[in-house]
């Protein structure tokens, strides 16, 4: 039960790009059509859950014990970048064909301001269905969830973009800026969901 | 004269928001209201100088393949130089702006203008460059937090002027951030940007 609570609470009700804005330059960046934003989806999901297991374990074991949480920034952010490195590295020789899908994707993944937020969220925020901070299990059903829910924002808009770009619109809106106006629309859609879980 | 444009560039014709997109989270997260957007930008603006300079001193010696961990590692720094500072003095906006400050590490205006610009000019232009562009950040957050403020709460920099009444939430909440930034992008296409 609790589980389902954090799923249904982390895609639906606090979705990370419409409800907590994080990942938004990547969210406009490559949604213009739906296979580039299914397969920048895929590589977000696998690196933010790869990522927050690594940060949560390298916050619990080493930087609470050494009483340097401070240092949390810079540690979480250079984790996150090695981490994409290798993933890369990895990818190339374990499996190719999923790298040339994933392809451009991944570097642009490190400064992909989601990955550094669920991270940081994680360890620091306090989760109500929780009761408190998140257990590894928890953490771990709560980044998978979270970036699922990315993908489902971005699967959405992408084709709502798609559709978008065969009609005639004002030329100052062109481009972003009626991007950006869909966006508020998707976005007070999912307000419906807000109250489903407190 | 040169120094001047230097800074105004980064106003209008590079302005980070609504010509480069950069940096949309904060500006989407932050602006509830026209204090909040204030805060946001002249904490980035802090962080910007701080590393241009930082970064154009260090960019001759630092070897081409390391310098995208080793920018990384300046704005981390100095972000959590900034974080340290506004627990100790600012706590009340610190505790209101939360995830955003820690986040500014992975503002692309910052690490944008690093390789962009401070890697290739002297110390002094970075810094006017940082003033420049962190300017523009902070003025595109006051008024987008400002038209939030108005319109959701009915205020304007916490003075309050519709009396008991409550404004329309929705523009303090997500939606209304995509609609408010929207509209004001397509305003700033119709009149302040040249060709």
């Amino acid at each position: 039960m609790e589980y389902f609570l954090i799923i249904i609470s982390a895609i639906f009700v606090n979705n990370i790009v419409l409800a907590q804005f994080l990942g938004i330059c990547p969210f406009l960046g490559v949604s213009n059509k739906l296979s580039t934003a299914s397969g920048m989806s895929m590589a977000v999901c696998f690196v933010i859950t790869l990522a927050t297991l690594v940060t949560y374990l390298i916050n619990q074991y080493l930087l609470i014990p050494l009483g340097i949480t401070y240092l949390q920034t810079i540690a979480f952010i250079l984790v996150i970048a090695a981490l994409v490195q290798m993933v890369e590295i990895v990818l190339k020789k374990v499996s190719p064909s999923l790298y040339q899908a994933l392809g451009i994707f991944l570097p642009l993944i490190t400064t992909n301001c989601a990955v550094l937020g669920v991270a940081i969220n994680v360890v620091t925020k306090e989760f109500s269905f929780a009761g408190g901070a998140l257990n590894l299990g928890q953490a771990l059903v709560y980044a998978f969830a979270t970036s699922l829910g990315y993908g489902l924002a971005m699967v959405i808009f992408a084709g709502i973009r798609e559709h978008l770009a065969l009609n005639n619109v004002p030329k100052a809106f062109k481009g972003v800026p009626i991007a950006i106006i869909s966006v508020g629309i998707l976005a007070l859609a999912f307000m419906g969901f807000s109250g489903m879980v407190k | 004269m040169s120094k001047f444009k230097l800074i105004t560039d980064g106003l209008v014709k590079n302005n980070p928001t609504f010509v480069l997109l950069l940096g949309m989270c904060p500006t989407l997260a932050t602006t509830t209201s026209a204090i909040n957007g204030l805060s946001m930008g002249l904490a980035t603006l802090f962080v910007l100088v701080l590393s241009n300079i930082a970064i154009s001193a260090i960019a001759p010696v630092v070897p081409d393949k390391v310098h995208i961990p080793v920018y990384i590692v300046v704005i981390a720094t100095f972000v959590t130089l900034l974080q340290l500072l506004m627990q100790a003095y600012t706590p009340a906006i610190y505790e209101t702006l939360g995830l955003f400050i820690p986040l500014i590490v992975v503002n692309c205006i910052v690490l944008g203008r690093a390789e962009a610009f401070a890697n290739k000019h002297g110390v002094g232009e970075s810094a006017l460059d940082g003033i420049g562009v962190g300017l523009g950040f902070t003025c595109s957050l006051t008024v987008l937090g400002l038209v939030r403020e108005i319109l959701g709460s009915g205020s304007a920099f916490g003075w309050n002027f519709i009396g008991g009444h409550d404004g329309m939430l929705a523009f303090v909440m997500a939606p209304g951030a995509f609609l408010c930034l929207g509209y004001l992008m397509v305003l700033f296409n119709k009149f302040l940007k040249k060709n």
